[in-house]
């Protein structure tokens, strides 16, 4: 069979999995060779400090368990609503050129109920971080 | 000898030709991409000496030039040392989670326009943006599971800091991407190179020889301020200064990977590295023409091999400029606060991505009706 081009979809995908497979290589690779390599070869020298957690020089006090902002939940369900609303833009940028005045105006309408959204989020002051 | 090879692969069935050349192309891409994480840690270090009035690496061969293979000899035979305090199984995975979205994302990057048959693309996808910022997204568990892993106050909050802040900017960069695919009308990557042949139509011809490239950055101001956006954006994604947050070492002592060592570490230091270059490479293709240069017929997919590699050059030097400007951003810039960053993300750059969609969409819907 001569040489030919392939670019149906279904193959690209399939390279996809050949990529993925490599990635996924790339890391566990050096991971097992470097774990193979502690394990017969270099020597164990664990220690009380060394295996101590890593602070600032003085010994940790008490766990990881610590209280952080709660700000950080408001952001991320806002980040939801809006990486969604990514995706819807996509393909109505693509069908852009043929789309008719209707549907132009119902996604102007789309964005702008989420945008009414952005904007009460910033008057309440969820976007201020404190 | 050569004809041999012809004729071996001329008599492979279509399938098997399509597997044969996918590999080759992984395996040179991996090969390249690999070798620039290892020197663009040598150009980072260099650059830093050179603006700092240092001399930088330079016991390693000429010019320091084998630092990058000690460097990685070194991390590798280092003790593989757990803390005891750890999640072990998250502690384990998560350089790996860290490093394979980094090393994903080339997948659908034109790094070059066709060598003999083959497109010099892994996958030519149709839907390339999507699939680039699904994987981008990715990016964002290995270090929130580091973070998690550690289990340990520093670490913790330079994960949760780390997730907040690339959440933020991957929707300024998911937006500011969109008014360049109303412009173009398609998501393949491969397409949208194609429409960046020639020179720009608005420069007025009394300037005679003087044209600009008919990339999408000098297209239209809209583009151009998309560009700006997915720039700054690209810089947080990537945590590099001036938004390297996570690894703020005065407050933090170094974020999320404080805890990492050995192989471990290095793990992570080649994705954040590969995370630079493939996003160098998605500006290059998105808003500076990728592979074409508009001189000397260049903007035409290669006929010759000589021609196709040429292309690959092309797009090579292009990467490596923008590499050079993220490295050299570093040592010009100070840190942002962290208020300051949310701020700048959700107060500035998300609301001009909205409006600069609006603006976009209704100059091309006036523009289509006149």
């Amino acid at each position: 069979m001569p040489l030919h081009e392939l670019s149906q979809p279904q193959d690209s995908y399939l390279a996809l999995v050949v990529l993925m497979v490599t990635a996924v290589g790339m890391a566990a690779v050096p991971l097992t060779l470097a774990w193979l390599w502690a394990r017969y070869f270099s020597p164990k020298k664990p220690g009380k400090d060394k295996n101590a957690t890593y602070e600032c020089g003085l010994e940790a006090k008490g766990d990881a368990w610590i209280q952080f902002k709660a700000e950080y939940y408001l952001y991320a369900i806002i980040f939801l609503v809006f990486d969604v609303e990514t995706i819807f833009l996509l393909p109505f940028a693509v069908a852009f050129t043929g789309l008719s005045v209707g549907a132009f105006v119902a996604m102007m309408v789309f964005l702008m109920l989420l945008v009414e959204g952005l904007v009460w989020a910033w008057t309440k002051g969820v976007l201020t971080w404190k | 000898m050569f004809d041999n090879i012809t004729n071996w692969i001329d008599g492979l069935t279509a399938m098997q030709q399509f597997v044969l050349f996918s590999g080759v192309k992984i395996f040179a891409v991996f090969g390249v991409l690999m070798t620039c994480v290892a020197y663009a840690v040598w150009v980072e270090r260099k650059v830093a000496a050179a603006i700092q009035d240092r001399v930088g690496p330079n016991r390693a061969g000429p010019f320091g030039l084998l630092q990058p293979a000690c460097d990685g000899i070194k991390a590798f035979l280092k003790e593989d040392f757990t803390p005891d305090h750890v999640r072990k199984a998250y502690f384990w995975i998560a350089p790996a989670i860290a490093l394979i979205p980094a090393l994903l994302t080339v997948a659908v990057i034109p790094f070059g326009s066709n060598l003999g048959a083959q497109k010099m693309v892994i996958a030519d996808l149709n839907v390339g943006i999507l699939y680039t910022f699904g994987i981008v997204s990715l990016g964002v568990y290995g270090i929130v599971l580091a973070g998690y892993a550690a289990n340990s106050k520093y670490p913790f909050i330079g994960g949760i800091r780390s997730s907040a802040q690339m959440v933020s900017y991957e929707l300024a960069m998911g937006m500011s991407v969109i008014p360049l695919f109303l412009w173009v009308g398609d998501l393949n990557l491969s397409q949208l190179v194609i429409s960046q042949q020639g020179f720009v139509g608005w420069l007025p011809d009394a300037l005679g020889s003087v044209r600009l490239p008919n990339w999408l950055v000098f297209q239209s101001p809209m583009l151009a301020l998309s560009f700006f956006i997915f720039l700054v954006a690209a810089f947080a994604e990537t945590n590099r200064t001036p938004f390297d947050l996570p690894e703020a070492e005065q407050e933090l002592a170094g974020g999320y990977n404080i805890e990492y060592s050995s192989i471990k570490f290095a793990l992570f230091f080649m994705g954040e590295y590969a995370a630079m270059i493939t996003a160098s490479a998605m500006m290059v293709t998105l808003f500076f023409g990728g592979w074409t240069l508009p001189w000397f017929g260049l903007d035409q997919p290669a006929t010759s091999i000589p021609g196709g590699l040429l292309h690959i050059g092309i797009f090579f030097v292009k990467v490596v400029a923008f590499v050079f400007t993220i490295v050299w951003v570093r040592w010009m810039w100070p840190r942002f606060r962290y208020d300051q960053l949310m701020d700048l993300g959700w107060r500035r750059f998300i609301p001009l991505a909205l409006v600069n969609i609006v603006v976009t969409a209704l100059w091309l819907w006036i523009r289509s009706r006149s």
